[in-house]
């Protein structure tokens, strides 16, 4: 017992604090990112819609470690890009807590984008054209009618696409490594406390992250709950 | 005030060629169903585009192929009455009301006119069919529109109920000052709210007139199946006030003198005469010995169906009180209306 108090004591809380920080931040990018390729999926005609839909999925079915490669390719600094981004603008995303984020916000937008365009497609049109004939903009309709109707799918969307988020684990590695304190993860954290045979390290982080991930999908489900009220029950 | 519709649109194999000017300013869109007359009204609204065209409202083009006019909807300020009546779910009654901008004094105004007290801060899956139709009817009127465009106000509304809105819809409107085209294809519905009519068939209309003039003299077979004339029968000029009905074997004399066009003569069912006894078929002009095929009772009346006992085509169907028996009809020749193709 005193140990696992001088165990807590003695812990780098790091992890914990990037995690919810790169959590935050991807879902932010996503869910805007999210809403936006959702709108624009709708839009098209069908061939270019099936085209997009597919490439927008894609992370959410490969194994995350695709991702990372196609991300590596991108960003690494022995790549035409990453080694003009580095040497034009002094941006570094390959070891670094952007390079956290832009693997999260890859592998949480599909969950986003599918859940807001389902939430989308299930609006009826008669809505929106009555909001068009009463004489409302397009910018109102979207956020007093569409956006209030829509809001459980993209708050689901929203929960799901920050509980990937935070659980990032195999894109985060590759591209931004377990440099501590700066790209370590608690996802991160717990792979490699294991491998170094720290399992009671590893056995916290996971206690943390199972807590904070049931806590914070109970609050917005309630918060998505209490938006569900006018819509009736089947 | 005038209304002027030439468009045309294609969908998929249907092809909507609509034309018509009103002058009226409650105007009546008669048809059956999938003949096109909502999306007549939604390109009006400027909801959906018609791939050519024309649409003037009292002067202000609204849509036009040839000079690349195409209004949006917001700039249209024509009100419409959604068959669903699409109040948004996510507010109260009062905020539907007030997505205009309208003043409290006018939402409250109109709350009270509609019979919407106490309802204020519900939410639309809270209100009855009624009282939806009701709110969505306030909420077009806080818009102040120029035209209100009513799509089957009551076809998802039972017997009843669709009485009492019709009354309530008439008081209602009687204030409203501008254009209201109504769209239906019921005949009562159409004639209670209307003053002209147009009448559509499969994506063409067929007749643009006073509703008076349409139900008594309605020209055309469909405009006739359209207004009620049930018993429709394929004729044959004899001559200048004689013809041959061929579906009812029968030869009947006319009041209205019979032109070359005319290919059939229909009768409503409660214009025909139901005879319990025939003395002398002969004496009386446009009379028939029939066999009855079917009879049904009905709250206050008996609709039979009758065939001529000297070999008819088709059945007459008779409105009638109740009687035990037909023996013969008698078809009044002031009720003969003369039908074109």
């Amino acid at each position: 017992m005193i140990d696992m108090l001088e165990l807590l004591k003695n812990l780098n809380w790091s992890p914990l604090f990037i995690s919810l920080k790169t959590g935050i931040v991807a879902t932010v990018i996503a869910f805007f990112a999210g809403i936006y390729a959702a709108r624009l999926v709708m839009k098209l005609n069908n061939k270019v819609k099936l085209l997009l839909d597919g490439i927008f999925t894609l992370p959410l079915v490969l194994p995350p470690t695709v991702a990372g490669f196609l991300l590596l390719l991108l960003f690494s600094l022995k790549r035409p890009f990453g080694n003009y981004l580095y040497t034009q603008f002094d941006i570094k995303i390959i070891q670094s807590w952007q390079g956290c984020v832009i693997a999260a916000v890859v592998i949480a937008f599909p969950l986003m984008y599918r859940n807001s365009r389902a939430a989308f497609e299930q609006i009826d049109v008669t809505l929106i054209q009555a909001g068009r004939t009463l004489g409302m903009s397009e910018f109102h309709i979207f956020w007093k009618v569409i956006m209030p109707i829509a809001s459980p799918g993209i708050a689901s969307g929203t929960v799901l696409a920050f509980a990937r988020a935070l659980g990032e684990y195999g894109a985060t590695s590759m591209l931004a490594g377990n440099v501590l304190g700066k790209t370590r993860t608690i996802a991160v954290a717990i792979a490699s406390e294991t491998a170094a045979g720290n399992y009671d390290k590893a056995g916290i982080w996971v206690l943390v992250i199972i807590t904070l991930s049931f806590f914070i999908i109970l609050t917005i489900n309630v918060i998505s709950g209490k938006g569900m009220k006018y819509f009736r029950r089947w | 005030m005038c209304l002027e519709v030439n468009i045309k649109k294609r969908i998929g194999s249907f092809k909507l060629e609509v034309e018509f000017n009103a002058e009226n300013n409650r105007i009546g869109i008669l048809g059956a169903s999938g003949c096109g007359k909502s999306m007549t009204l939604k390109c009006i609204a400027g909801i959906e585009n018609p791939d050519e065209g024309r649409i003037v409202l009292d002067g202000k083009v609204l849509f036009d192929s040839k000079e690349k006019i195409k209004l949006l909807p917001q700039k249209r300020k024509i009100g419409y009455l959604f068959q669903n009546y699409a109040l948004f779910p996510n507010m109260t009654v009062s905020k539907n009301i007030g997505i205009t901008k309208a003043s409290s004094e006018k939402i409250t105004f109109l709350i009270s006119k509609l019979h919407l007290d106490g309802l204020e801060d519900r939410y639309p899956s809270q209100l009855s069919g009624g009282e939806q139709q009701r709110v969505a009817l306030a909420r077009i009127l806080a818009y102040e529109p120029e035209m209100i465009i009513l799509d089957e106000p009551f076809s998802a509304l039972d017997g009843y109920l669709k009485d009492q809105l019709q009354r309530e819809m008439l008081e209602i409107l009687a204030d409203y000052k501008g254009k209201v085209i109504v769209v239906s294809h019921s005949k009562s519905e159409i004639y209670r709210l209307s003053e002209q009519l147009v009448v559509m068939d499969k994506g063409k209309v067929v007749l643009c007139d006073h509703k008076k003039k349409v139900f008594n003299s309605p020209q055309f077979v469909q405009v006739a199946r359209l207004t009620g004339y049930k018993n429709i029968s394929k004729a044959k000029k004899v001559d200048d006030y004689c013809i041959n009905a061929l579906d009812w074997n029968i030869t009947l004399k006319t009041n209205e003198k019979i032109t070359d066009k005319v290919e059939y003569v229909g009768i409503m069912p409660n214009q025909i005469e139901a005879l319990s006894f025939i003395q002398q078929e002969n004496e009386i002009n446009n009379i028939m010995k029939v066999d009855m095929v079917e009879m049904a009772q009905m709250p206050f009346h008996t609709n039979y169906i009758v065939r001529n006992m000297n070999g008819g085509m088709s059945d007459i169907w008779v409105k009638a009180g109740n009687q035990k028996e037909i023996k013969g009809i008698l078809m009044p020749e002031n009720h003969l209306v003369l039908l074109s193709q």
